[in-house]
C-alpha cells in the first residue's frame, strides 16, 4: 500500500516538474526577447521610418505593412470562411460530397506554410501577374488561415441550441431568414473570437509572404495594394540573417521582436477574455 | 413564393460554393506544385532526386539529389518530438488530473496564449542566446546545428502538444476514471491502468498533428540549423531541411530555371510527408471517437 502510494508521489512529481519545465522556458524565452528588445522601443521607433540601410530610425513601414498584410487576409477570409462554415452547419447533409468537403478542410490545415508561399507565388505573384504585392501576400495568408477560420465558426455555430432554429422555422420562417436573422446573430461572438485568434495567427507568419510580398528596405509607405511592403516578422529574419552590421541590426531585429510580441499576444489575449466573456453570459 | 424560393436556392449555392473553396485550394495547391516541379524530372530522375546525395544547385551542371535535405527535415522533426512529446505528455495529465480547478482555469488559456508565439521569435532566440550557448557549451565552432533545431522545434511544438492531448485525455469518459478508483486503485494506478490506454489513439492523434506541423515548420529550421546540405550524421553538424532549403534559395533563383524547378519538386515531396502523417492522424482520430464514443 505504502509503495503504490510512493509511485504515485513520484510520477506526479515527474508531471508538476514537466509543466513548470515547459512553462519555465516558454516564459523565459519571452524573458529574454523583452530583457534585450525593450530597451530599443521609443515613440520615434514605432512611429519614424528606418534610416542608412536599416541601422537606424524605427520600424513604421514595417508596422502599416503588417496591418495591411493582416486586413487584406482576414477581409478575404473571414466571409469566405464564415459562408463555408454555415453551409457545412446548416445546410449539409451527411454524404460524400460533404466528407470530401471535410478532407479538403483537415488538409489544408495540415499544408506547410512555405508550400502556401510557393503557391502563392506560382499564381498570384506569377500566373496573375499582381508581382510581389501586398495583394498577393494577403490573399496566400488569407488561404492560410481558411481552414482554422472555417473550423471555429463552425464549432461557434453548432454551439447555437437547435431550438433556436426550429422556433424560428416554425414562425414561418425560410431558411435562410433563420440563418441570417438568427443563427448567426446568437454565434456571432464565437464567430468573432474565431476571426480575432486568425489574425493573431497571421500576423506572426513569415513563410507564406517570404516570396509574395516583402521587401527588406523601403523607406516609404505603400501606396497602392500593388506595392511591396515590409512586415514585422519578416523583418525580424532579414535583419538578423542577411544584416551587413549586426551590431546595429541585432537590436534592432529584438526592438520588432518585442513589438510584433506584444500585438500577437495582446490579439489572443483579447480572443481568449472574450470567449470567456460570453461562455459566462 | 417562387421569388422567394428562387433567393433561397441561390444562397444555398453560393454557401456551398464557398465550402468548396478549400477542397478548390488544395486541388489548386497540388496542381501548382506538379506543373512548377515535374519539369526538373527533364535533369534528373525521380529517382537520383530522391536519393541522390548531392544537393549543388548552382553547379553547371547542378546536382539535384534532396536526399540530404529529406533526412535533415526527418532528423530535425524526430528529435523535436523526442524532447517534446514526453514533456508534453507528462504536463497534459498534470493539467488533466492533477491540477486543482482554479489553477487549470489559468494554467489552459496560458499555454494557448503561448502556442500563439510566431515561429520567427523562436528562430531569433536560438539564433542569438541558443547557439553561443550551445557553441560554448560542446566547444563547438558555431552553435547552428541540428541540435539547436530540434531543441527549439521542440519548444514550439510543446503548446500544441499540451492542448491536443489534454482534450484526448479528459475526452474519456469520467465513469472509467470512477470505476477504476472504486475498484481500489490509487489515481495513479487509475490515470496510468485506465484512463492513458483509453485515451492513446488520441494521444497518437496528437502526437502525429506536431510531427506534421514540426516537419512543415520554416523559419526556426532556417534560422537556427545552419543550413548546409549535407547528410546529417551527427546532431552538432549544420544541416538544411526542406522547408529551409525552399525558403532560403527561392530568392536566389530566376523562374523557370531547372533549379526553380527543383524547390517546387522539394514542395511536392513536402506536401506528401504531410498529407500522409494526416492521413494517418485522421485514422486514429476515428479509432478514438469510436472507442470513447461521442464527439471530441
Amino acid at each position: 500500500m505504502k509503495i503504490r502510494s510512493l509511485r504515485q508521489i513520484i510520477m506526479f512529481s515527474i508531471f508538476g516538474l514537466a509543466l513548470l519545465l515547459t512553462l519555465g522556458t516558454l516564459f523565459l524565452i519571452l524573458f529574454f526577447i523583452f530583457q534585450r528588445g525593450l530597451g530599443v522601443i521609443s515613440w520615434e521607433f514605432l512611429t519614424a521610418a528606418p534610416r542608412d540601410g536599416m541601422t537606424a530610425g524605427g520600424i513604421f513601414p514595417a508596422l502599416v505593412g503588417s496591418v495591411y498584410l493582416v486586413l487584406g487576409a482576414i477581409l478575404f477570409s473571414a466571409p469566405l470562411g464564415v459562408l463555408a462554415a454555415v453551409f457545412l452547419t446548416e445546410y449539409a447533409r451527411q454524404s460524400t460530397f460533404i466528407r470530401l468537403i471535410r478532407i479538403g478542410v483537415n488538409n489544408l490545415a495540415g499544408v506547410p506554410s512555405v508550400v502556401f508561399g510557393l503557391f502563392g507565388l506560382a499564381v498570384f505573384v506569377k500566373y496573375l501577374n499582381f508581382g510581389v504585392s501586398i495583394l498577393s501576400g494577403s490573399l496566400t495568408l488569407g488561404i492560410v488561415i481558411l481552414p482554422t477560420l472555417i473550423r471555429a465558426s463552425e464549432e461557434a455555430l453548432l454551439a447555437v441550441p437547435a431550438s433556436y432554429r426550429s422556433s424560428s422555422l416554425a414562425l414561418g420562417a425560410t431558411r435562410w431568414q433563420t440563418i441570417k436573422k438568427v443563427v448567426i446573430p446568437a454565434a456571432f461572438p464565437g464567430i468573432l473570437t474565431s476571426c480575432i485568434l486568425g489574425v493573431g495567427r497571421v500576423a506572426g507568419e513569415t513563410a507564406p509572404i517570404l516570396f509574395t510580398a516583402t521587401t527588406f528596405f523601403t523607406r516609404r509607405l505603400p501606396g497602392s495594394i500593388f506595392d511591396e511592403v515590409m512586415a514585422l516578422p519578416y523583418q525580424i529574419y532579414a535583419l538578423v540573417s542577411g544584416g551587413t552590421s549586426p551590431e546595429h541590426h541585432i537590436p534592432i531585429a529584438f526592438g520588432t521582436a518585442v513589438v510584433l510580441l506584444f500585438l500577437v499576444l495582446l490579439i489572443n489575449l483579447g480572443a481568449i477574455l472574450l470567449r470567456l466573456y460570453y461562455r459566462k453570459s | 413564393m417562387s421569388k422567394g424560393y428562387l433567393k433561397e436556392q441561390f444562397i444555398k449555392y453560393l454557401l456551398f460554393f464557398c465550402a468548396l473553396s478549400s477542397v478548390l485550394f488544395l486541388a489548386g495547391i497540388i496542381w501548382v506544385l506538379f506543373r512548377e516541379g515535374l519539369p526538373v524530372f527533364s535533369h534528373v530522375s525521380l529517382l537520383e532526386f530522391i536519393s541522390g546525395r548531392d544537393w549543388y544547385p548552382y553547379w553547371h551542371p547542378p546536382d539535384f539529389g534532396i536526399l540530404p535535405l529529406i533526412s535533415a527535415s526527418l532528423v530535425v522533426t524526430t528529435g523535436a518530438m523526442v524532447i517534446a512529446v514526453p514533456i508534453g505528455l507528462f504536463s497534459a495529465i498534470f493539467i488533466a488530473f492533477i491540477l486543482p480547478l482554479k489553477l487549470k482555469k489559468i494554467v489552459k488559456p496560458i499555454t494557448e496564449l503561448l502556442a500563439s508565439i510566431p515561429s520567427v521569435i523562436f528562430g531569433l532566440f536560438g539564433m542569438q542566446i541558443l547557439a553561443p550557448v550551445l557553441r560554448d557549451l560542446f566547444n563547438l565552432p558555431s552553435g547552428f546545428n541540428a541540435l539547436n533545431a530540434m531543441i527549439m522545434l521542440g519548444i514550439m511544438a510543446l503548446p500544441t502538444i499540451i492542448s491536443l492531448s489534454e482534450d484526448a485525455l479528459t475526452a474519456v469518459p469520467e465513469p472509467y476514471r470512477e470505476a477504476s478508483l472504486a475498484l481500489g486503485s490509487t489515481r495513479w494506478e487509475a490515470i496510468s491502468k485506465v484512463i492513458i490506454p483509453a485515451a492513446l489513439s488520441g494521444i497518437a492523434t496528437a502526437v502525429i498533428l506536431g510531427l506534421g506541423r514540426a516537419i512543415g515548420e520554416t523559419m526556426v529550421v532556417l534560422m537556427v540549423a545552419g543550413g548546409a546540405a549535407v547528410m546529417p550524421t551527427d546532431i552538432f553538424r549544420a544541416v538544411k531541411p526542406m522547408t529551409a532549403t525552399i525558403a532560403a534559395e527561392m530568392g536566389e533563383t530566376s523562374v523557370g530555371s531547372p533549379h526553380y524547378h527543383s524547390l517546387f519538386g522539394i514542395g511536392i515531396v513536402l506536401f506528401f510527408i504531410t498529407l500522409l502523417f494526416n492521413i494517418i492522424a485522421d485514422y486514429f482520430t476515428q479509432k478514438f471517437q469510436s472507442m470513447v464514443g461521442g464527439e471530441s
